[in-house]
C-alpha cells in the first residue's frame, strides 16, 4: 500500500524485550529438545520474565561488529538512525546465546564430550567477535541431580567443563529432562534474564562512553542517535523509567537540530517515532495527561515544519499519522483498563487524523498534476532496496548539508513522490480513520459527533464515486439533522445528497431530495430553489434533468447516459413516497370539519395544500383515504381535462368533500389514513405523495406547537383574520359519527322514595316530535347497567303492577315494543320496580326507534333513541318493634310455662306517604294463643310519617314445652301499601320476626281474682288463687302483713298443704281506707320444703297495688251532713 | 474575541448563530452543533446531583486543533455556545465569563420583547449588534 511509508515500522511499535538464543537443540528431530523448546515459548504470559527466544543453529553467522572507533574527530554523521539497527537489536544481536548440550555427569565419553562442548562454545564465541554478547552453557541430562555439594563428581567435572569451555562457574547450568520440565525451564529463563540485562547495562555503558568524544558542531545528529539508542537498550533491559528519560532528552534534542528543507522529514521523522515512544511509555506507567502533554508538545512543535512546499502533502500525511497513531495508543491503553471521557477520546485524535488526511488530499490535487511521466531512472531506487536511515530521500542517502547536491535529481524526485502521491487511495484513508472515529464517538455518548463524521464519511465516499454507500451514510444521519432541525446542515448534506442521486440516476432518490430541498426547511437561495424545480419538473415529464453543479464533469457524462437509459425503460413509471419522513416542497393538512357528525347531516372533510417551492405546481389527483374504505370514492379530486389542478408558491388552497356516513357506521370512528397526491401525468412518471393519517410531516409537529405558543400570546386575533393562517391550521384526522338526534320527549312521573318490597309505579311518558312516523319504538326500562354488583339481584323490573312480583322478575327489561308512535302521538307506560334491599339505584329508561329520513337527497333509515335516567332512593316503610311483657305490663327476661304474658307490637311508619295498614297476623310457633279468635287491631289504619301502630297480644305457653330452653316464637306479618295506591294494587306483606324467648317451669302459680278497682269503705272481695305445678304434694306458709291503706278479713297466717296438680283458694276482704293507688296487703307465701322459690319469686304473679276510688258523694246526705 | 457566536434552543434547534463571514460558515455549524453533545452531557450530569444551584457558565466544551469551544446553559435551557479560535491565547477564562453574560443579558432583553415569540429565530438588530461588539473585526 502506497500510504505505508508513513506507518510506524513494526521494530518501533512492538514491545522491546531481551533476546535469548538457543542453539544446539535439534527441534525438528529430538522429541526431548522440541519438549524444551515448547517449554520456552509456550505460555509465555505476564508473569513471566520478558525474553524473546529464537533457536538458531551452532554455527549461526551473528551480525558482523564493525571495528570500534576510537575516535569520532573525522567521523561525519550521515544521519541520525540506522532503519536496521532497532531490527538488529531485537532480532538479530542476542544479549545471550545459550548452548545446549546433552551431557551426564556419568557419560562414559566424558573426555570427548567435554572437548566437543569446548569446540562448540567456541564456534559461538567467534560468531560473535567483538560483541559482548554472553555465552551460557545448558547441560541436558537424563538423571536427576544431587542436590548440590553433594555430588562430588558433579562439582568437579562441571569446573573442569567451565575451565575448558572458558566459562564461569554462573554460565554453566544442567537441565534435567524429567517431570518437572517446566519448573526448570522457568528457572532457567530466570538466570538467562539476569545475563541479558547485564549485557544490556553494559551496552547502554559503552554508548554512553561515546559521548565525551562527540562535538556539538559536527556530532549533533550523534547526540540524538545515542539517547535514542540508550532509551531503546533501557527499554530491552526493561528498565522503562530510564528509557522514557533517554527518550525526553533525545526528543528535545531533536527539535535542536538545525533544520531546513532536506533534513525536515528526517528530524520530523525521528521526532514522531520519540514521542510515539514517550506517549507509549507514559500509558504503560498509567500516566495518560504526561501522554496527552507530550502529544501536544510534539504537534505544536511540528505543526509548522512543512519542509519542501512542493510535497506538503507529505506533511499532512505525517501529520494525520501522528494523530492515528497516538489514538491508537490511547485506544491500545483504554483497552487495558484506562477510562477516558467524553472530551478526551480517541475519537478527536482519529477525528484530526482523517482532518489532516483530507488536507492531505487537497494538497496532493493541487500540487500533483495530472499527465507527467514518471521519471526514469526511478530516482526513488535504491541499492539496498531501502534507505539506510529513516527520513531520508532515497536520491540523496547521507546528504547533510543544506542545499542539495543536485537540483536535477532533487527535481526528478520531487515528481516521482508526486506521481506516486496520486495513486493514494486517499478516500479510503479518510474513510477508514473516519469510522474509527465514529466508534469512539459512539462509546462516548457523543451522537452529534458522531453524525458530523458520518456526514464527512459520505461526502468521502461521493468523492470516491462510491454513491450508493455515500447515499446510505447521507440519509443515516438526515434524519437526525431534520429532527433537530438544523436547517443549513440539513440543505448541504441534501445537496451532497442530490448530486449523489443525480450521479446515480436514481430516479426516486433524486425526486425525494429535490422535494426536500424545495422545501421550506431549505436554505437554498431562491434561483437554486428555481433551478431544481425545474429538474424535478424534467424528470416528472420523464426527461433528463441538469447536471448538479460542481460535479465531476466525467462523472456527469456518464450519468446523462445512465438517466437516458433510465428515461428509454417503460413501465415503473409510477412511485409513491411517504412523506412524513421529509419536508416536502408541499405541505398538507386535512381535517374533517368538526370532532363528531350525526349520521343525518353530510360529513365535512377539508384538505388544505400549500406548495412553497418557487414555480407553481400542477398536479393531477387528489385523494383522501379513509378507515372505511366505502367513504373513499366521495374523497377524489382529480383533474378534469385541460383544467388542472393548481398550487400559487405560498398560497395554501382548500379542497373540500362531503359525503354521507353509512347507517350502520353510527357509535363509530372514521378516520383519515392517508391523503395521497399525484404528481405528473401517466403519459409521463406518475408521484404520488402519499401522506400519513391527516397530513403533516418531519417538522409540522413542532411549527403546530410554536404556533400555538403565539395564538395563545395574541389570543384570538387570527381567527378574527380573513386569510387562512396556515401555520394555525390543525389537524383533525378522526371524526365520530353519532346517531341522530332524537325528537321525543321522555317524562318520569313517581313519588320517591322506594319504600321496600313495595311494587314502585314510575310513569313514563312518550310524546313524539317528530315530522314523521317513529316506527318501531321501543323501551329498555330497569336498573341501569355497570352499579353495585348486587343490586341486580336485589331489583325486580315488571310491567305487571296488580300483583307483587316474584324474585324471577329481571332488573331490566330489555326492548320492550311499544309500536309505532305518529308526530304529536303520546304513549305512556307503567313500569313497577319491586327492589328488596335499601340504598340508592339509577333506573335507566331507553326509548328506540327508527326514522326514515333524507340527507342531501339520499333517503336513510336512521335510528335515533333517547335515554333518561331516574336516581332514587329505597328506604323501609316502617320499624317493627315487639316486647314481651308479663300481664302486669313488665318487661319479661323470661316466659314461665303455661303462663299467660303479652306480646306487644309496635309498628313506626318512617314513609314520607301515608300507609295503609289493611292487616296483621301472627304465624306463631311453640307458643299458642291465650285467646280463641286472634283479630288484628289495626285492620285499615292509616299511618301518616311518625306515627305508631300498636297491638297486643296475650299469650301462653303450652305446658309439657323444655324447660331452660330458648325458643322460636314465629312471626309478625304485616299486610300494607300505600294510601295513594289504588285500592285494587296489591298489598304487600312485611313480615318481621319475633324474638326468642327463653323458658321456665315455675312450682306454685299464684294469682289473684280481684275487680278492677276499689272504692274507700266498700269491701273489695279478693281471692288467690294457690296452683301446685308439681308432682309432689307442697306445704305452703301463708303471712299477710298489715298494711295502713287496708282493713282485711280472713286468715292471717295459714299453714296449708296443696296436693300435685290441684289448687287452693284463699279469700280475702280487703277494706279501703284511703283513695288513690294504694298497696295491697302484701301476701307472704313461702315453701319451707323448696327454700329455693322464694316468696319474692311468687309474688311478680301478683298485683302489688290497686286504685281505690274516694267514696261515691250521695247527694242527698253527704251534703247534709256537712252543712 | 470570537469567530463564531450561538444561540440554540432548548430542543437544540438554532435560534441564531453568527460566524465570521470569511471562513466556511458550515464549519462553525457543525462545530457549534456537535459541541451541543457535551453541553447535554454537562447539563444532565448537573442535574443528578444535589445541588439545585447551577453554574451557567460551563466553560470550555471541548477544544479542537483550531478552535475553543465554550459554553453557557441559562435556567431555561436555552444555550449560548462562543468559538473562539485556538491562537488566541490572550483571552481569558474571566473574558470568555464576561462575553456570556452580556450575550445573556441581551437576550433576555430579546425575550422581554412582547412582540418576540420564544422559539421564533431572534431577528432583533440589539441582539445583532451586541453580538457584532463581540465578533473578531475583519477588515
Amino acid at each position: 500500500m502506497a500510504g505505508s511509508q508513513w506507518e510506524h515500522p513494526p521494530e518501533l511499535c512492538c514491545r522491546p524485550m531481551a533476546f535469548v538464543a538457543l542453539t544446539g537443540l535439534d527441534v525438528v528431530y529430538n522429541a526431548v529438545h522440541r519438549a524444551i523448546w515448547d517449554a520456552f515459548c509456550a505460555n509465555r504470559r505476564a508473569d513471566r520474565v520478558p525474553i524473546s527466544f529464537k533457536v538458531l543453529p551452532g554455527d549461526h553467522e551473528y551480525p558482523k561488529c564493525r571495528t570500534k572507533r576510537t575516535s569520532y574527530e573525522w567521523y561525519i554523521p550521515k544521519g541520525i538512525l540506522k532503519t536496521g539497527w532497532m531490527n538488529k537489536h531485537l532480532n538479530l544481536v542476542p544479549a545471550l546465546v545459550v548452548l545446549f548440550y546433552e551431557l551426564d555427569w556419568d557419560d562414559p565419553q566424558w573426555k570427548e564430550k567435554q572437548s566437543e562442548c569446548a569446540t562448540r562454545v567456541e564456534i559461538v564465541r567467534t560468531s560473535l567477535q567483538g560483541r559482548n554478547t554472553k555465552v551460557a552453557v545448558v547441560l541436558i541430562q537424563k538423571k536427576t541431580p544431587l542436590p548440590p555439594g553433594e555430588d562430588l563428581v558433579a562439582s568437579e567435572k562441571a569446573s573442569a567443563l567451565c575451565g575448558s569451555c572458558d566459562l564461569s562457574g554462573k554460565s554453566l547450568f544442567v537441565l534435567p529432562h524429567t517431570d518437572h520440565l517446566v519448573g526448570y525451564i522457568i528457572r532457567l529463563e530466570n538466570a538467562f534474564y539476569e545475563h541479558a540485562q547485564t549485557y544490556y547495562y553494559t551496552e547502554i555503558r559503552r554508548v554512553k562512553s561515546h559521548k565525551e568524544f562527540l562535538n556539538k558542531t559536527t556530532h549533533q545528529l550523534l547526540f540524538v542517535r545515542h539517547q535514542f539508542k540508550m532509551a531503546f537498550l533501557s527499554e530491552l533491559k526493561q528498565d522503562t523509567q530510564n528509557a522514557l528519560k533517554y527518550y525526553r532528552a533525545a526528543h528535545s534534542l531533536v527539535h535542536e537540530l538545525r533544520a531546513h528543507e532536506t533534513n525536515m522529514l528526517e528530524i520530523k521523522t525521528m521526532a514522531g517515532f520519540i514521542s510515539y515512544k514517550i506517549c507509549r511509555l507514559c500509558f504503560q506507567h498509567n500516566t495518560p495527561l504526561d501522554a496527552i502533554a507530550q502529544f501536544r508538545k510534539h504537534i505544536d512543535l511540528c505543526k509548522k515544519k512543512i519542509g519542501c512546499a512542493e510535497l506538503a502533502f507529505e506533511h499532512s500525511a505525517w501529520m494525520s499519522k501522528q494523530f492515528q497513531s497516538f489514538g491508537e495508543l490511547f485506544d491500545e491503553a483504554i483497552k487495558l483498563g484506562l477510562t477516558a471521557i467524553q472530551t478526551q477520546n480517541p475519537g478527536f485524535y482519529y477525528q484530526q487524523a482523517a482532518c489532516y488526511s483530507q488536507e492531505r488530499k487537497q494538497m496532493a490535487q493541487q500540487l500533483c498534476q495530472a499527465g507527467m511521466t514518471y521519471p526514469s531512472p526511478d530516482p526513488l531506487d535504491t541499492q539496498s532496496g531501502g534507505l539506510d536511515f529513516y527520513g531520508q530521500r532515497p536520491w540523496r542517502q547521507g546528504h547533510q548539508s543544506i542545499d542539495p547536491t543536485d537540483p536535477e535529481k532533487e527535481k526528478m524526485g520531487i515528481l516521482a513522490l508526486q506521481i506516486k502521491e496520486r495513486d493514494v487511495p486517499h478516500s479510503e484513508l479518510i474513510i477508514a480513520l473516519l469510522s474509527n472515529a465514529v466508534a469512539q464517538f459512539k462509546k462516548y455518548k457523543c451522537p452529534r459527533m458522531k453524525s458530523h463524521l458520518m456526514v464527512q464519511m459520505g461526502e468521502e465516499y461521493y468523492h470516491a464515486k462510491d454513491y450508493t454507500k455515500a447515499l446510505k451514510l447521507l440519509d443515516y444521519v438526515m434524519c437526525d439533522y431534520r429532527t433537530e432541525r438544523w436547517w443549513p446542515l440539513l440543505t448541504a448534506i441534501l445537496t451532497t445528497a442530490l448530486r449523489c442521486a443525480y450521479l446515480m440516476a436514481s430516479v426516486k432518490d433524486y425526486i425525494i431530495y429535490c422535494m426536500e430541498l424545495l422545501g421550506r426547511a431549505s436554505t437554498l437561495k431562491e434561483e437554486q430553489k428555481s433551478r431544481i424545480e425545474k429538474n424535478l419538473f424534467k424528470v416528472l415529464m420523464n426527461k433528463v434533468p441538469e447536471a448538479e453543479s460542481e460535479c465531476d464533469p466525467s462523472s456527469v457524462s456518464a450519468a446523462r447516459s445512465l438517466w437516458s437509459d433510465r428515461t428509454a425503460l417503460s413501465g415503473s413509471n409510477e412511485l409513491t413516497v411517504e412523506m412524513q419522513d421529509y419536508i416536502p416542497f408541499i405541505q398538507c393538512k386535512a381535517r374533517f370539519q368538526s370532532p363528531s357528525f350525526h349520521v343525518d347531516q353530510p360529513i365535512q372533510l377539508q384538505v388544505f395544500l400549500r406548495a412553497d417551492c418557487p414555480h407553481p405546481v400542477s398536479f393531477s389527483k387528489l385523494t383522501v383515504s379513509l378507515s372505511n374504505q366505502e367513504y373513499n370514492q366521495w374523497c377524489v379530486a382529480e383533474s378534469s381535462g385541460e383544467e388542472s389542478m393548481t398550487l400559487l408558491p405560498g398560497k395554501p388552497k382548500r379542497y373540500n368533500f362531503s359525503f354521507v356516513a353509512k347507517t350502520e357506521d353510527v357509535g363509530k370512528k372514521v378516520e383519515m389514513t392517508g391523503v395521497e397526491m399525484m404528481l405528473g401525468s401517466d403519459s409521463g412518471r406518475c408521484v404520488f405523495l402519499s401522506w400519513r393519517g391527516a397530513g403533516g410531516d418531519a417538522a409540522s409537529t413542532q411549527e403546530a406547537l410554536q404556533a400555538s405558543r403565539s395564538s395563545r400570546r395574541w389570543g384570538r386575533g387570527t381567527e378574527a383574520r380573513q386569510e387562512l393562517d396556515w401555520d394555525s391550521l390543525t389537524l383533525q384526522h378522526s371524526t365520530m359519527i353519532i346517531s341522530r338526534v332524537p325528537k321525543i320527549c321522555v317524562q318520569l312521573s313517581h313519588q320517591p322514595p322506594v319504600l321496600t318490597n313495595e311494587m314502585y309505579c314510575i310513569i313514563l311518558t312518550v310524546q313524539s316530535q317528530e315530522e314523521a312516523v317513529a316506527k318501531d319504538v321501543k323501551l329498555t326500562a330497569g336498573l341501569k347497567p355497570g352499579q353495585e354488583a348486587g343490586l341486580g339481584q336485589t331489583t325486580h323490573v315488571t310491567l305487571d303492577g296488580s300483583s307483587v312480583c316474584d324474585d324471577n322478575a329481571p332488573a331490566l327489561l330489555t326492548d320492550l315494543p311499544l309500536g309505532d308512535l305518529k308526530p304529536g302521538e303520546k304513549l305512556e307506560k307503567c313500569v313497577y320496580m319491586r327492589c328488596v334491599s335499601t340504598g340508592p339505584r339509577v333506573f335507566l329508561f331507553h326509548v328506540a326507534y327508527s326514522i326514515d329520513t333524507a340527507v342531501e337527497g339520499r333517503h336513510i333509515v336512521c335510528k335515533c333513541h333517547k335515554d333518561e335516567t331516574v336516581s332514587v332512593e329505597t328506604v323501609v316503610p316502617f320499624e317493627v318493634s315487639v316486647k314481651f311483657v308479663s300481664t302486669k305490663f313488665e318487661p319479661l327476661e323470661r316466659v314461665a310455662v303455661d303462663i299467660p304474658f303479652l306480646l306487644m307490637t309496635d309498628i313506626l311508619s318512617s314513609s314520607p306517604w301515608p300507609l295503609l295498614l289493611s292487616s296483621s297476623s301472627l304465624q306463631l310457633l311453640t307458643i299458642t294463643s291465650n285467646t280463641a279468635q286472634l283479630q288484628s287491631q289495626l285492620q285499615q289504619v292509616v299511618l301518616q310519617t311518625g306515627e305508631s301502630a300498636s297491638e297486643c297480644f296475650c299469650l301462653r305457653c303450652p305446658p309439657g314445652t323444655n324447660n331452660n330452653n330458648t325458643v322460636a316464637t314465629g312471626q309478625y306479618v304485616i299486610s300494607w301499601r300505600r294510601k295513594s295506591s289504588s285500592a285494587d294494587g296489591p298489598v304487600i306483606q312485611t313480615t318481621a320476626t319475633l324474638p326468642h324467648v327463653i323458658l321456665e317451669s315455675v312450682p306454685l302459680y299464684v294469682y289473684a281474682d280481684l275487680p278492677s278497682f276499689g272504692r274507700v269503705r266498700e269491701s273489695l272481695p279478693v281471692r288467690y288463687h294457690i296452683d301446685n305445678r308439681t308432682a309432689q304434694v307442697q306445704e305452703v306458709e301463708i303471712a299477710v302483713d298489715p298494711s295502713d291503706a287496708f282493713m282485711f278479713s280472713g286468715l292471717k297466717q295459714v299453714h296449708l298443704r296443696v296436693l300435685p296438680g290441684t289448687e287452693q283458694q284463699m279469700l280475702y276482704n280487703y277494706y279501703p281506707l284511703m283513695a288513690g293507688y294504694q298497696t295491697l296487703p302484701q301476701l307472704n307465701i313461702s315453701l319451707p320444703h323448696c327454700p329455693t322459690s322464694s316468696s319474692t319469686a311468687l309474688r311478680r304473679f301478683l298485683p302489688q297495688r290497686i286504685f281505690v276510688k274516694p267514696q261515691g258523694r250521695q247527694p242527698d246526705d253527704a251534703s247534709i251532713t256537712a252543712a | 474575541m470570537a469567530v463564531c457566536i450561538a444561540v440554540i434552543a432548548k430542543e437544540n434547534y438554532p435560534l441564531y448563530i453568527r460566524s465570521v463571514p470569511s471562513q466556511n460558515e458550515l464549519k462553525f455549524h457543525y462545530t457549534v452543533h456537535t459541541s451541543l453533545d457535551v453541553v447535554e452531557e454537562k447539563v444532565s450530569a448537573v442535574g443528578k446531583s444535589l445541588g439545585d444551584q447551577r453554574e451557567l457558565y460551563l466553560g470550555l466544551l471541548y477544544p479542537t486543533e483550531d478552535y475553543k469551544v465554550y459554553g453557557y446553559v441559562t435556567n431555561s435551557k436555552v444555550k449560548f455556545v462562543i468559538v473562539v479560535d485556538s491562537s488566541n491565547t490572550s483571552l481569558r477564562d474571566n473574558e470568555i465569563r464576561s462575553m456570556f453574560r452580556k450575550l445573556h443579558n441581551s437576550f433576555t432583553d430579546v425575550m422581554c420583547n412582547p412582540f418576540y415569540n420564544p422559539g421564533d429565530p431572534i431577528q432583533s438588530k440589539a441582539f445583532n449588534g451586541i453580538v457584532s461588539g463581540m465578533m473578531v473585526q475583519t477588515g
